[in-house]
C-alpha cells in the first residue's frame, strides 16, 4: 500500500485547525450549531463546539486546555484528557488538522 | 404519521441526465431526460434558496454529469451565498480548463470523483469511454491543486471487485482525504444489468476483509467509507436515512423525489418544483407521506426493535423483489422472501469475458 502521509498524534504544542471540508455554522432553522462534513452533519454538544471553535490554527492544545479549564472552572488535567482524546479522534477521521 | 415532521438536511440535485459515460449500473432511471427537459438556472437557484429556507444544510450536485451544466459555477455560488455546503459528484471527464478553479472560487466545499476501475482498462470499459481514466487522474490533480478536498468514489461489482486494493492505493496516491467503496445498489440501470454485475460471495467476503484491514491501517491517513452489498446482508440499509425523513432528491426536470428509484413505484405520483413550493411538497406530498415515519409499516417491521434504525430499508427494493413497496426490504433476514436475495446471487452469469458485450449500457433513448 502506498502511504505518503502519516497519522498525526496530538501534542500540547499542536495548533489544530479545521480543514477546508469541515465547517461550523449556526443553523437559524434548528437554532443550533451544525458541523458540516462531506455527506454528514454533526450536531456538537457545548463542549465539542467549544473545542472546535478554538481550532483556529493559532491556539495550541495547551492553550485550548487552559482556556476551557478556566471557562468551565474545571480541573485542567480532566479537561486535558477530554480535549486530547477528542482532537485525536477528529484528527483520525481527518476532520481536524494538527 | 406519529413522529413530528423534521426539516430536511440534504438535497441530492440531479442537475442533468446527460453524461459522457455509460456505466451499466447508473442510478438514474432507465428513461433518461434529455437536455430540453432540464430546469433553467433561475429555477435551480430558486429551488436551492427555498431549500435553504426549509433547513437544508447540504446540497449534493450530481447527475448524470453535473459539469455538463454550463451554469454550474452559478449554482455553486448561489448555494454558497446561502451558507449551504456544496458537494460536487462528478465523473471528471472533459471538464474544461479553468472550471475546477472556478468551482473552488464559487465556494465549492468538496469534490467527489468516481473511478469505474482502479486500472485504466477497467475504467474505460465500464464507462464505455476510451481515455476516461487518464482524464479522471487529471481532474483529481487539478482539484487538489485548487485546494479542494477530495473523495474518490469506487462503485464496486463483479468486474472490479478484485481491484479494491488498487482502489485504496489509487486514492492514497491521489491524496484523497476519503475513499468511498460502494457496492452497487441494484436499482435503475444496475437492476437491468444485475445478473452481469452481481459479485460472487467469496469475492464479497474477501473485499470486506481487505477494507476492514485498510480502515485500521489508515486511521488518521485516509477515511474509507464502505457501503456493503444488500444481497449479502442480514439487515437492510436505512435507505436515504428513512423515506422523506431528512433528505430528498430532485430530478433534472424538477420532480421532487424521496429517493433515486422512487418513480418505479407505480402507485405514487410525484410533484414538480414550480407547480408547488418545496415546503408544500416536503410537508404535504402524498408520495412523501406514503412511507414516512413508521405508521405505514407492516409486520415484521411494525413491531421490530430496529424500525427506527433502518426505517424498513428500501421501498424500491421491496417492490422490485417482493412486488409490494410496503413490504419489508428483502435484504432483512426477517423478510419472508430473504432467501430470494441469495437465490438471485446464484443466478449470476458466470462468464466475465462476455459481460462487456452483454451489458445494457446507459444511454439516453430516442
Amino acid at each position: 500500500m502506498t502511504v505518503l502521509r502519516e497519522r498525526a498524534i496530538v501534542s500540547l504544542r499542536s495548533a489544530p485547525s479545521l480543514p477546508r471540508h469541515v465547517r461550523i455554522q449556526y443553523d437559524p432553522v434548528r437554532l443550533a450549531f451544525a458541523v458540516l462534513l462531506p455527506e454528514k452533519v454533526f450536531w456538537p454538544n457545548d463542549i465539542s463546539l467549544d473545542i472546535l471553535r478554538r481550532c483556529d490554527g493559532q491556539s495550541t492544545v495547551e492553550r485550548i486546555i487552559a482556556d476551557l479549564a478556566a471557562d468551565y472552572d474545571a480541573d485542567p488535567q480532566d479537561v486535558a484528557d477530554d480535549v486530547i482524546a477528542f482532537l485525536q479522534e477528529w484528527s483520525d477521521k481527518l476532520l481536524v488538522k494538527l | 404519521m406519529s413522529a413530528p415532521l423534521l426539516p430536511p438536511i440534504g438535497v441530492l440535485a440531479e442537475l442533468t441526465h446527460r453524461c459522457q459515460l455509460q456505466c451499466p449500473y447508473c442510478s438514474n432511471p432507465l428513461e433518461l431526460l434529455k437536455a430540453n427537459r432540464e430546469l433553467d438556472t433561475r429555477t435551480w437557484l430558486d429551488l436551492f434558496s427555498q431549500a435553504a429556507d426549509l433547513g437544508v444544510l447540504q446540497v449534493h450536485l450530481s447527475g448524470g454529469e453535473p459539469t455538463l451544466r454550463r451554469d454550474l459555477e452559478q449554482l455553486i455560488a448561489g448555494c454558497s451565498a446561502r451558507g449551504v455546503y456544496t458537494n460536487l459528484i462528478t465523473a471528471g471527464v472533459g471538464i474544461a480548463e479553468g472550471r475546477i478553479e472556478a468551482f473552488a472560487e464559487a465556494g465549492l466545499d468538496h469534490l467527489q470523483l468516481s473511478f469505474q476501475g482502479a486500472r485504466p482498462v477497467t475504467t474505460d470499459r465500464i464507462g464505455n469511454h476510451r481515455g476516461s481514466h487518464e482524464k479522471k487522474l487529471e481532474t483529481a490533480h487539478r482539484a487538489r491543486a485548487a485546494g479542494l478536498p477530495l473523495t474518490i468514489n469506487a462503485p464496486v461489482h463483479r468486474h472490479n471487485i478484485e481491484e479494491v486494493p488498487e482502489f485504496i492505493d489509487l486514492a492514497l496516491t491521489l491524496g484523497a482525504e476519503r475513499l468511498e467503496i460502494a457496492n452497487v445498489q441494484y436499482a435503475g440501470w444496475a437492476l437491468a444489468n444485475r445478473s452481469l454485475l452481481m459479485p460472487d460471495r467469496a469475492a464479497v467476503d474477501r473485499q470486506a476483509d481487505i477494507v476492514a484491514a485498510a480502515q485500521e491501517q489508515l486511521v488518521g491517513i485516509m477515511t474509507i467509507d464502505f457501503v456493503t452489498p444488500d444481497y449479502f446482508a442480514i439487515y437492510p440499509k436505512p435507505c436515504m436515512g428513512g423515506w422523506a425523513r431528512d433528505a430528498f432528491m430532485v430530478a433534472p426536470d424538477g420532480t421532487v423525489l424521496p429517493c433515486h428509484a422512487a418513480q418505479t413505484i407505480p402507485s405514487l405520483r410525484f410533484e414538480r418544483f414550480g407547480e408547488r413550493s418545496l415546503a408544500e411538497i416536503w410537508t404535504d406530498s402524498p408520495a412523501f407521506n406514503a412511507f414516512r415515519g413508521t405508521d405505514w409499516m407492516l409486520e415484521p417491521c411494525q413491531s421490530c426493535e430496529r424500525r427506527e434504525v433502518d426505517w424498513g430499508g428500501c421501498r424500491c427494493q421491496a417492490l422490485a423483489i417482493v412486488g409490494d413497496a410496503a413490504a419489508t426490504d428483502p435484504a432483512c433476514i426477517k423478510s419472508t422472501v430473504h432467501a430470494r436475495m441469495a437465490a438471485l446471487v446464484d443466478e449470476t452469469r458466470p462468464s466475465n469475458t462476455a459481460a462487456y458485450d452483454a451489458f445494457m449500457y446507459r444511454r439516453i433513448g430516442s
